[in-house]
């Protein structure tokens, strides 16, 4: 790891001061994104902002046709909340498949998005509900918050405080899991909200998340795994390393989708 | 360099680090309670779970910084040295929940977190499950997943020694 200077502010907005004021900051908060590229010496921030212990900010609440969740609330707080269980089962469960138990006992919501690792669990779910991410600023809608692998809309002093899930009658998630970090080789989140049908990729894409808008178009007449019978999406633009190669994660997208509608 | 204060297994220490210093470098240089292992220093295999703030977490994927203030028991604080052996550790040395004991610690913090979370009565399944970031590469699972059920019994009513 590079050397840092490592400041705790207690306030969001003391955060984004000190952000404002080093270009080359990061925001930390459980550190299960950030500090293991800092380790790798793949990043190096010249100060770490820790917001881990900002009060208030791990909130889950139900507000209308909404689960609003805090930045700060660790994965184990999602999958275990009542409310997220009640309301929107698939988001409870795609935390709970999040790293393994320390992991998501450290690990956050925000973090995760703010890194948007393409491996990512969360990112998929972001996409895959049309969820709207709120910052210090303003709410950006998921469709234009994922820009590429590891970036995002945020601006350089923009901190993540909630997001906004909208209630899906439909959704699910599953994931062909790599075993031994247990991220997504490939992950799928399927939902239907009303005519707004979503099928969002985390894993595959050398680009990040992504949507499948031919397995969405299909899927408009009816929802369930046999309107995108055989179908796959092309192994251009997929990831290809020792895991898996892009014919291999093109394969695995249609079959994980399929399973996504099922469980459904 | 920072200041960092923690209470670690109930006594309060401080140290002066380099704000790099990971929770596990300052419990194993600074302190040289060198219990709590690195495996693979990558948050995977859970050689390094120490509880902080009453949950298990990676020691290796923490900034002692961020720890300041806060509450930390390693392996080293389950039991007192001259004491009993903690039950989840005794039913560990019943069931021969171990082979070369490098991953021991990080199985037993899991363990004793998993009782906390899920309660005395844990099926093979629960304990599979639940043992996902904790890797041994020599024993095998079996004889943990026994030890952890039987020491998950053995800690019904268990007072931890101040």
């Amino acid at each position: 790891m590079y050397a840092f200077k490592y400041h705790r502010p207690g306030t969001i907005r003391q955060a984004a001061n000190l952000l404002a004021k080093n270009p080359e900051a990061k925001i930390m908060a459980g550190g299960h994104s950030l500090l293991p590229v800092m380790k790798l010496r793949l990043a190096k921030p010249s100060d770490i902002i820790d917001i881990g212990r900002v009060e208030g900010m791990n909130t889950i609440e139900l507000k209308g046709r909404s689960i609003v969740i805090g930045a700060l609330a660790r994965h184990i707080e999602v999958a275990n909340s009542k409310t997220v269980k009640d309301a929107l089962p698939a988001l409870a469960e795609v935390a709970g498949m999040i790293g393994d138990p320390a992991v998501r006992h450290r690990g956050t919501l925000g973090g995760s998005l703010a890194n948007n690792d393409p491996n990512a669990d969360y990112p998929a779910v972001v996409l895959g509900l049309g969820a709207t991410i709120i910052t210090n600023k303003r709410r950006i809608a998921a469709d234009d918050y994922f820009t590429g692998m590891f970036s995002t809309a945020l601006e350089p002093d923009e901190i993540i405080t909630k997001v906004s899930f909208p209630l899906a009658k439909k959704a699910a998630y599953q994931k062909f899991r790599h075993p031994a970090s247990g991220f997504a080789l490939v992950g799928v989140f399927v939902s239907k909200r009303g005519s707004d049908i979503r099928v969002a990729v985390t894993g595959a894409g050398s680009n990040g998340v992504f949507r499948v808008k031919a397995f969405e178009e299909a899927l408009k007449k009816r929802f369930s795994p046999k309107s995108i019978e055989g179908m796959t999406v092309p192994a251009d633009g997929m990831n290809t390393d020792i895991h898996g190669s892009a014919e291999y994660r093109a394969h695995l997208v249609g079959v994980m989708a399929r399973r996504a509608l099922a469980a459904a | 360099m920072a200041a960092v204060s923690i209470t670690v297994n109930g006594k309060a220490v401080t140290g002066d680090v380099d704000p790099r210093t990971l929770l596990v470098q300052f419990l194993r240089e600074n302190l040289r309670l060198t219990g709590t292992h690195v495996g693979c220093d990558t948050s995977q295999c859970g050689c390094c779970i120490v509880h902080l703030d009453g949950i298990a977490v990676k020691s290796c994927t923490v900034l002692a910084l961020q720890a300041d203030g806060g509450n930390v028991l390693t392996i080293e604080g389950l039991a007192k040295p001259d004491g009993p052996l903690h039950p989840m550790q005794e039913a560990f040395r019943e069931n021969h929940g171990l082979q070369c004991g490098f991953c021991t610690p990080g199985m037993v913090m899991t363990a004793v977190d998993m009782v906390h979370r899920l309660g005395n009565e844990l099926d093979e399944k629960t304990i599979r499950h639940e043992l996902d970031g904790n890797l041994c590469r020599c024993t095998g699972y079996h004889n943990i997943v026994k030890a952890i059920a039987a020491g998950a019994k053995a800690m019904k009513g268990y007072q931890q020694p101040a």
